[in-house]
């Protein structure tokens, strides 16, 4: 198997508005992508149209070597398709635990019947689902929050929450929009680091939106720029940084940093 | 079973209340009056939970509660009166097929009605409530024995304290642990946010049915007691006043709250029911000025239920 995602001449319109003009991209496995260009450009709808919160009007997506375009949303999560949002979607009403638990457990089965009369199966789901929740509690650091209510907790914790929610699901591709959104410099760096991590321990594939270049940069092995639902070039960071087309477009005037 | 084993303290405080509840009815400290009154509450309590698992844990707005309600007061009296089996042993089947018949339309009509969302939802219920309410109207062209808008005459009396108050106990106990698995979980995570928990993997349409299901079947169960205290049914003992009723029992007692249900339910009844002996006879209907006073004092002193002090 060469390509984890295949995306093949995806069309998106809203109205008149071409927001994804015939995309293509792959991703490989292990691969980590970033995906950048300026607001409006398309990038949260290629994700939207990816998950099948949006039905492309053509084109098709392949996920492991079968197209999945017909898919439900939560069919693909099942199939190991994670995300995270670019505004937090998290379920504030919940603890912690429960905003974790639940991402396990969607799949991880046992009948209604072994949920009322709390047969084994039950209780070694259950089991099973809190201990990968400590897991990832404790690797995004939000020990001693587990029994805090989602929507109580500081903006940081939260965004590291909806990371720890998506990795529950056990996916092998993970798409992140727009991880570090209102972090500060500090903030992004641990991020960095704990996106590394994320990669090599749950041997992820990574795709993500970003704006701050410090984080897409340093993460990515492969860059996509898009600008007006198109992709407008391809390649390592380096390449990227040194692109006219990319400067005029999006990093500005003054050349790579 | 470990069902029982984890419920042991539950299980206790009920057999409590039920020795004192048998004891006052059979050495008569309190009125027949009463006694149905306290059977009523159990009936209420039941049927409001199925709403709270509708509306308090998943979120979906149903104006159409009594509907399910009377579906199953009106089949299992009527299959005990025309099968004959009007009997305590095959009340328990008569119940039953209540709560399944109830759980059956259920799944039919909220495989089309669930894809919509709040308000278009409660819309929708309420039309499903109105059809079922003109659909009892004129049951007596399907069969005699229903009696459309004369009501459903006969039936025999087989509810009695101790079957309203295990049934209910029981199922009470069932939601419990169903709420506290996987799938109670889920239809929270729903309730808060569709489309996140679409993302995590759940099969969100299939959860909302299956929420739906469960809490029509028990009020269909509830429904099936019912017919059997009053022995008479009548399509407005289940029209759209009583689903606010139900909706009512829910937000007083605190959206997804077992326990809030429960006190609230036994609020709701003894309240109009308590006014009723209360109240000079000339006044009487004064309680309908009372009762919504009375909630709109509740809900300003606890906006989100009687058991919530404040959200958060």
């Amino acid at each position: 198997m060469t390509t984890i995602l295949e995306v093949d001449r995806l069309m998106k319109s809203f109205g008149g508005v071409k927001a994804v003009d015939g995309i293509s991209f792959h991703v490989d496995p292990g691969e980590a992508l970033g995906i950048i260009g300026p607001n409006g450009a398309g990038k949260t709808t290629v994700f939207n149209l990816i998950t099948r919160f949006y039905t492309p009007d053509s084109g098709d997506i392949r996920f492991m070597g079968k197209s999945v375009t017909h898919l439900p949303p939560y069919r693909l999560a099942r199939l190991g398709i994670g995300r995270t949002f670019q505004n937090l979607r998290l379920f504030k009403e919940l603890t912690v635990l429960e905003n974790i638990t639940s991402a396990y457990l969607s799949g991880h089965r046992y009948s209604p019947f072994a949920g009322i009369f709390r047969t084994g199966r039950h209780s070694s789901v259950e089991n099973n689902a809190q201990v990968k929740a400590w897991v990832l509690i404790e690797f995004l650091g939000l020990a001693g929050r587990e029994h805090t209510k989602a929507g109580s907790l500081p903006y940081g914790e939260q965004r590291r929450l909806e990371l720890a929610r998506a990795l529950a699901i056990e996916p092998q591709l993970l798409l992140i929009d727009e991880p570090g959104a209102g972090m500060n410099p500090r903030e992004i760096q641990d991020l960095v680091t704990t996106l590394r991590e994320a990669k090599k321990r749950f041997s992820l594939t990574i795709v993500m939106i970003e704006h701050q270049m410090g984080l897409v940069m340093n993460i990515s092995d492969r860059i996509l720029v898009m600008d007006f639902g198109e992709k407008i070039m391809e390649g390592t960071p380096a390449e990227v940084k040194k692109d006219r087309r990319v400067i005029e477009a999006y990093l500005g005037e003054e050349g790579p940093a | 079973m470990r069902f029982f084993l984890e419920s042991k303290k539950l299980m206790l405080l009920a057999l409590g209340i039920y020795v004192i509840l048998r004891l006052s009815f059979s050495f008569d400290i309190v009125s027949e009056y009463i006694e149905q009154i306290t059977i009523y509450v159990f009936i209420v309590i039941l049927a409001a939970t199925g709403l709270n698992v509708i509306y308090g844990y998943t979120g979906q707005f149903s104006l159409g509660h009594a509907a399910f309600y009377g579906i199953g007061a009106y089949t299992s009296a009527y299959l005990a009166k025309t099968s004959g089996l009007e009997n305590f042993l095959f009340f328990p089947a008569m119940i039953l097929a209540g709560g399944l018949m109830a759980a059956l339309v259920a799944y039919i009509i909220g495989i089309p009605i669930l894809r919509l969302r709040d308000d278009f939802l409660g819309i929708a219920t309420l039309g499903f409530g109105i059809l079922v309410r003109v659909f009892l109207d004129n049951s007596d062209r399907i069969s005699e024995t229903l009696g459309g808008s004369r009501g459903f005459t006969g039936i025999a009396r087989l509810t009695n304290l101790e079957i309203a108050f295990f049934v209910t106990v029981f199922l009470l106990l069932v939601t419990r642990n169903f709420i506290s698995s996987r799938y109670g979980l889920f239809w929270r995570c729903i309730k808060e946010d569709e489309t996140a928990s679409a993302s995590i993997g759940i099969d969100t349409a299939r959860m909302k049915l299956m929420a739906f299901v469960y809490g029509c079947f028990l009020a269909g169960v509830a429904g099936a007691l019912y017919a059997h205290l009053y022995t008479f049914l009548h399509p407005s003992n289940f029209d759209f006043l009583r689903s606010i009723d139900f909706l009512i029992i829910v937000i007083l007692g605190g959206m997804g709250n077992i326990a809030g249900t429960i006190y609230a339910g036994l609020l709701w009844v003894g309240f109009i029911e308590g006014l009723r002996i209360v109240l000079p006879a000339n006044i009487v209907d004064l309680r309908w000025v009372f009762i919504p006073l009375l909630l709109i004092v509740l809900m300003m002193w606890r906006p989100y239920g009687l058991m919530t002090k404040k959200k958060g």
